[in-house]
């Protein structure tokens, strides 16, 4: 019975942060605006930042792969794979997130030393949507943190509480 | 594949030694990365206008300070530096400190925090300095590395350290987490003389 609603805990865990990365790809995906300034018109998108760019295919790659894993069967032994593979979407998440959180955040206060101004004045819808695609993405990592020292502990027993 | 011979070999009692080695270039590349990128300064002045025949010069200064990212790559290349040198250590001078389930689990799980931090550290750093070398042209953001090339040149040096202990730091953690596998004990004592014995 533990074991029954410890397999249901993990499975739930997985379809939330499958959700969360997903919702963060498509936020940020369709994260778009157009401002007209002296008639100057700009449109701003995900694909003018790399950073923003690799951040949603690190969200698409992470979904992919927990979207495949949640109908893993119980019995199967690439659960020891899956470990290493959890380590390396956590990884895949963190990078994404950071990067796109360090250009975000040049877009918002800009860089008085480098002469870069900010450019969330101008096209503050498409900073909101970022902002929300950042947040997922955060909830995500740590639902993937989460994930990771689960995937161990069901593997690798490390507390030698079962005698084989 | 390599990280598959490595954990391979965890199972014999040469890991400890792997481990100890790869720590080692860990340690030094993170190190090397958290200093050069520290020590990255460059003043330049240059000419900013005319005001009739003489030039008006500015003194301008590129530092590491002015990035966040930058600053966030110096603080996690120094942790994760810091908590090589610490396992080393352990290891070196713990001697014979027995190495068993709680304290096993928490290197492991050290290795793999510090993993997806130095991990976020390199690619936060990667991405600000590709705005500065490129530009950014739907920003309106200058590129600065053809002003300041000293600069964009350290940048980049230590983010190539940054990314080498990257892939080391992956590698010792995958060695970590195999040693978990296997349920005999492994003492720190560096000469692996007595066989592990398996219940």
């Amino acid at each position: 019975m533990v074991k029954l609603t410890k397999r249901i805990g993990a499975l739930v865990l997985r379809l939330v942060a499958f959700g969360a990365a997903l919702a963060a790809l498509i936020v940020m995906v369709t994260s778009r605006e157009r401002a007209s300034f002296f008639a100057v018109s700009l449109e701003a998108k995900y694909t003018d930042m790399a950073a923003f760019k690799y951040f949603v295919i690190a969200n698409a790659v992470v979904s992919v792969y927990s979207f495949l894993v949640m109908f893993l069967p119980k019995e199967s032994l690439l659960w020891k794979f899956v470990v290493v593979l959890d380590l390396v979407m956590t990884m895949l998440l963190t990078s994404s997130l950071s990067a796109a959180l360090a250009v975000a955040q040049v877009g918002k206060k800009g860089n008085a030393n480098a002469g870069w101004l900010p450019i969330c004045g101008q096209v503050p819808k498409f900073c909101d949507q970022v902002t929300g695609a950042l947040i997922a993405g955060f909830v995500a990592l740590v639902l993937y943190v989460l994930l990771l020292l689960y995937s161990l502990h069901s593997v690798v027993d490390p507390f030698l509480l079962q005698k084989s | 594949m390599a990280v598959a011979k490595l954990v391979l070999a965890a199972t014999s009692g040469k890991s400890s030694k792997i481990l100890l080695g790869l720590r080692v270039l860990a340690f030094l590349a993170t190190l090397s990365a958290a200093i050069v990128m520290g020590l990255n300064k460059e003043t330049k002045t240059f000419v900013v206008g005319n005001v009739g025949n003489t030039p008006i010069k500015a003194t301008f200064t590129a530092k590491f300070q002015h990035t966040p990212a930058f600053v966030y790559f110096v603080v996690a290349n120094a942790m994760v530096s810091f908590h090589n040198l610490l396992m080393i250590a352990l290891q070196l001078f713990g001697g014979k400190t027995e190495l068993t389930g709680f304290r096993l689990l928490s290197v492991a799980i050290l290795d793999m925090l510090n993993v997806t931090l130095i991990s976020a550290a390199a690619n936060a750093a990667a991405f600000m300095a590709e705005v500065g070398k490129n530009g950014n042209k739907h920003a309106r953001w200058d590129k600065i590395c053809d002003r300041f090339a000293t600069y964009c040149d350290h940048g980049a040096g230590a983010l190539i350290a940054a990314f080498t202990g990257v892939v080391l730091m992956l590698i010792i953690s995958a060695v970590s987490i195999s040693r978990l596998v296997q349920p005999n004990k492994c003492s720190i004592s560096t000469t692996a003389a007595t066989p592990s014995v398996v219940p």
